[in-house]
């Protein structure tokens, strides 16, 4: 990150399976909750497919304006929601005096869906004059920073990073370091809503994914009896912010974006991604000036697929040393399912509430652990946090490592 | 520690024509590759026009599991890309993989594969509830934007930072904007960046159909696309795609590359204005101009040519002369600005990077490539738009600029090599 300006999150965010607003969040992580379910949307009955993890109970009028509404997909009103939800927490407002010091960052790897699903059957069952005049800013990936722009009148560097589940990660890194080139203040995170009929058959073919019809025992990261992991939607939005100018408006420091390093070893190459995953978490700390023993906790990306839960913890073994075996470990996402890049924006904001609260969030459904990790299952464990260690794979082949640090 | 930033080479999928020498052919000739739609039955549709992409990836050396494993628009990246490489005359396995990335745009991704097999599942529209058994192999990878960087990253063997970017139409200039930020912050030495898009689908059509956005000029396609001329009536859709290797100046001065231009500016902003609209001023796009010139150390009137969006849509080509003349002032009078539109269509997320090739061949050759089409005035266009003839210019400075859906706009500098 830039060695002159830090880059801070000052604004939390989150429309997730365990509700919505971070609190409703973090009281179910505490608690070791599991959102899990059957998937009961319409459409899904004969899909292969049984359980993920669903955000009930979001009413989008609550945070989306009507005209912002008929234009988009569930998945920009999920991102539009947790951006005004880390406004509000970091008592930002829209329409800043000077607009192009404020960006949006979205990580996008799934699109508008369902938006596109009923259009296309517009097209097919109507004809092409059916199709209506939102379908062109509806589904593409950029509709959420797009939108989350105009709303706020934030012109500064937007952007999207249309990669697979560790742009979650990515995206955040993206805005530290345009925080670090000088945009004062960066909206930034991901929400996916890939939970309709047609966007579950294009998610069938994902290695790994898991078809037991148990919530209880369909997404086990790290246990012996791990059968693979659940789709999911939902995701966070952070504020992440100039830590001077952060403190000049009197903003309440969340937690420091301290470093972030991206690999590529390969799409579904889980033991490869051993060398990818230690190779980041290296340069991540290296970056973040940050020895090894400094990590606090650690939030596995836990993907619940025996091969790569093993190259993961192999993975913080080579970039951690000893301190891998003593290090604390945790996957909450276990409860909530793994919403594309939406995963880890939820881990990045547990993570900050960890810091905050000095409280690891239990791995649920997962029993045991064969990899030689500490992993936290059962109940919470109060700890001294100051620095924590978030990691994400994505199907596609990257890996990623961030660390944060308490404010 | 300055980090600078090489562009070594070069690939192309264009319409009229695959590889870098028949896409400079192309320009430098002023034809255009626009035509009626082939690649699915337009009829009924309000748009019928396209520049299509005569393309068999299996002449360009893909194998059958690649082109079964890959959507059309990530066929052309991996065959750009392997052209780039060779241009380049760079061996990615003696590079040091963690030190090698991939950075590459799409607006819309697997939409047409999408589209196919939705119509599969869903019996042509008849159902919402959707029968995945007549799905075809591989959709994950379509349904993954990320499939396409990770396809190249794969061929070529890269370890380090891999992205794709979907910035809408400005994806292009994106992507690789933000591979030449990423070696001149020193996260990586060599990146493999471009983008790709294949839209040409009943779907995309038909929601551009439903703004109005493209042209209808079905019974003259060859003259359909005509940036900044009076008698524009929208884009003509085209697909393809580009990619550029970029490298940090002394690896490529290490081992002999040689070195087209450099990358030495690249900046993007939102309009925060309208999703599919924009502005009479400008403002925004004169901003991210104002800012690629400063990241590159240069005045506005250093720019000897300026490659135009220029989509053809009526509020493109005004809002985007308003731009440069805020940006370049008097400047802007003197300083050729083309649209490539006029002859490869516009490609969504694609075009930026084809264009920025296009500005790497017309600094090498010194000739700017022209507005094709272009007959008459427009008086809210009144600069030098190189109508229909290609112009033999010395060239030290170009600017790209491009503007896309969601607001975003973006400029990017490049720099002959002896005058960096």
């Amino acid at each position: 990150m830039s060695p002159t300006r830090s880059a801070v999150i000052t604004g939390v965010g989150v429309i997730s399976p365990h509700g919505i607003g971070a609190d409703d969040y973090w009281k179910a992580l505490g608690e070791g909750r599991s959102a899990l379910s059957r998937i009961d949307r319409e459409g899904c009955e004969n899909l292969p497919l049984k359980i993920a993890g669903l955000v009930r109970g979001f009413d989008a009028e609550e945070y989306v304006e009507p005209r912002y509404l008929v234009q988009t997909d569930r998945f920009t009103h999920f991102a539009m929601a947790a951006a005004e939800l880390a406004m509000s927490d970091a008592d930002l407002t829209s329409h800043p005096d000077d607009p192009f010091q404020v960006a949006v960052v979205t990580a996008a790897g799934s699109g508008g869906g369902e938006f596109g699903q009923r259009e296309l059957q517009h097209l097919w069952a109507e004809g092409p004059h059916h199709v209506g005049p939102y379908q062109s800013i509806a589904w593409f990936y950029a509709a959420s920073t797009g939108q989350i722009s105009i709303r706020g009148g934030f012109k500064g560097p937007c952007g999207v990073v249309a990669s697979d589940e560790a742009g979650g990660l990515d995206a955040l890194a993206h805005a530290a370091r345009a925080v670090g080139r000088g945009t004062d203040t960066v909206l930034a995170g991901a929400a996916e809503a890939p939970i309709a009929p047609y966007s579950m058959v294009c998610q069938l073919g994902y290695p790994g994914l898991s078809t037991a019809d148990d919530p209880d025992r369909a997404y086990r990261p790290f246990g012996s009896d791990a059968v693979g992991f659940v789709p999911a939607e939902g995701g966070a939005m952070f504020v992440v912010e100039d830590a001077e100018s952060a403190r000049r408006r009197g903003a309440r420091t969340r937690a420091r974006i301290a470093g972030h390093t991206a690999t590529f070893t390969g799409a579904a190459r889980w033991a490869e991604s051993r060398e990818g995953l230690a190779h980041a978490v290296r340069g991540a700390l290296a970056e973040a000036h940050c020895a090894p023993d400094e990590i606090d906790v650690v939030f596995a990306d836990a993907l619940g697929v025996p091969e790569a839960d093993r190259a993961e913890a192999l993975a913080l073994a080579d970039a951690l040393g000893d301190h891998a075996e003593r290090v604390p470990v945790t996957a909450p996402k276990a409860g909530f399912g793994r919403a594309h890049c939406g995963a880890p924006a939820l881990d990045v904001a547990a993570a900050v509430l960890a810091l905050e609260q000095g409280l690891i969030p239990p791995t649920p459904h997962t029993e045991d652990c064969p990899y030689g990790l500490d992993l936290v299952i059962g109940h919470p464990r109060p700890a001294e946090l100051r620095t924590a260690l978030v990691l994400s794979r994505g199907q596609m082949g990257s890996n990623t490592a961030l660390v944060l640090r308490r404010a | 520690m300055n980090r600078r930033v090489a562009v070594t080479g070069i690939g192309v999928v264009a319409p009229g024509g695959i590889g870098v020498p028949q896409f400079w052919a192309l320009l430098t000739d002023g034809r255009t590759a626009t035509r009626g739609i082939t690649l699915f039955d337009p009829d009924g549709f309000r748009s019928r026009i396209a520049a299509e992409c005569d393309f068999d990836p299996a002449a360009h050396g893909l194998t059958a599991d690649q082109i079964a494993r890959n959507d059309r628009y990530v066929q052309f990246a991996l065959v750009a890309a392997d052209e780039a490489i060779a241009d380049a005359g760079l061996d990615p396995g003696r590079e040091d993989p963690w030190r090698m990335g991939v950075s590459l745009g799409t607006a819309v991704g697997g939409t047409t594969r999408l589209e196919h097999d939705y119509v599969l599942v869903s019996s042509r529209g008849e159902h919402w509830g959707v029968d995945h058994r007549p799905a075809e192999p591989h959709l994950e990878r379509a349904f993954t934007p990320a499939t396409l960087a990770s396809a190249v990253a794969e061929r070529i063997g890269a370890h380090g930072p891999v992205q794709t970017v979907s910035t809408g139409c400005t994806s292009g200039l994106d992507a690789v904007g933000y591979a030449a930020l990423a070696i001149e912050e020193g996260r990586a030495d060599v990146i493999v960046a471009g983008a790709c898009d294949s839209p040409i689908s009943p779907i995309t059509v038909a929601c551009f159909d439903a703004i109005k956005a493209t042209s209808a000029r079905n019974d003259d396609p060859e003259h359909a696309s005509r940036p900044f001329d009076k008698s524009r009536d929208g884009f003509v859709l085209g697909e393809g795609g580009a990619v550029v290797v970029l490298e940090e100046w002394e690896h490529a001065e290490r081992r002999g590359a040689r070195i087209y231009a450099e990358l030495g500016g690249f900046a993007t902003f939102g309009n925060a204005y309208h999703m599919t609209g924009l502005t009479q001023e400008g403002v925004e796009m004169s901003e991210a101009i104002d800012r690629a010139l400063a990241h590159a150390r240069l005045p506005g009137d250093a720019i000897d040519y300026v490659n135009a969006h220029g989509s053809g849509t009526k509020q493109n080509d005004r809002h985007e002369t308003a731009a440069v003349k805020r940006s370049l002032g008097a400047h802007a009078r003197r300083t050729p600005m083309s649209s490539i539109k006029s002859m490869v269509g516009h490609s969504l997320g694609a075009i930026g990077a084809i264009e920025l090739v296009a500005c790497t061949l017309a600094l090498h050759h010194g000739v700017v490539p022209p507005t094709a089409n272009y007959t008459e005035r427009d008086p809210e266009c009144d600069l030098d738009y190189v109508p229909r003839t290609a112009r033999e210019l010395p060239l030290r400075h170009v600017l790209s600029v491009g503007s896309g859906f969601g607001g975003f706009q973006s400029a990017v500098v490049l720099s002959r090599a002896e005058a960096a």
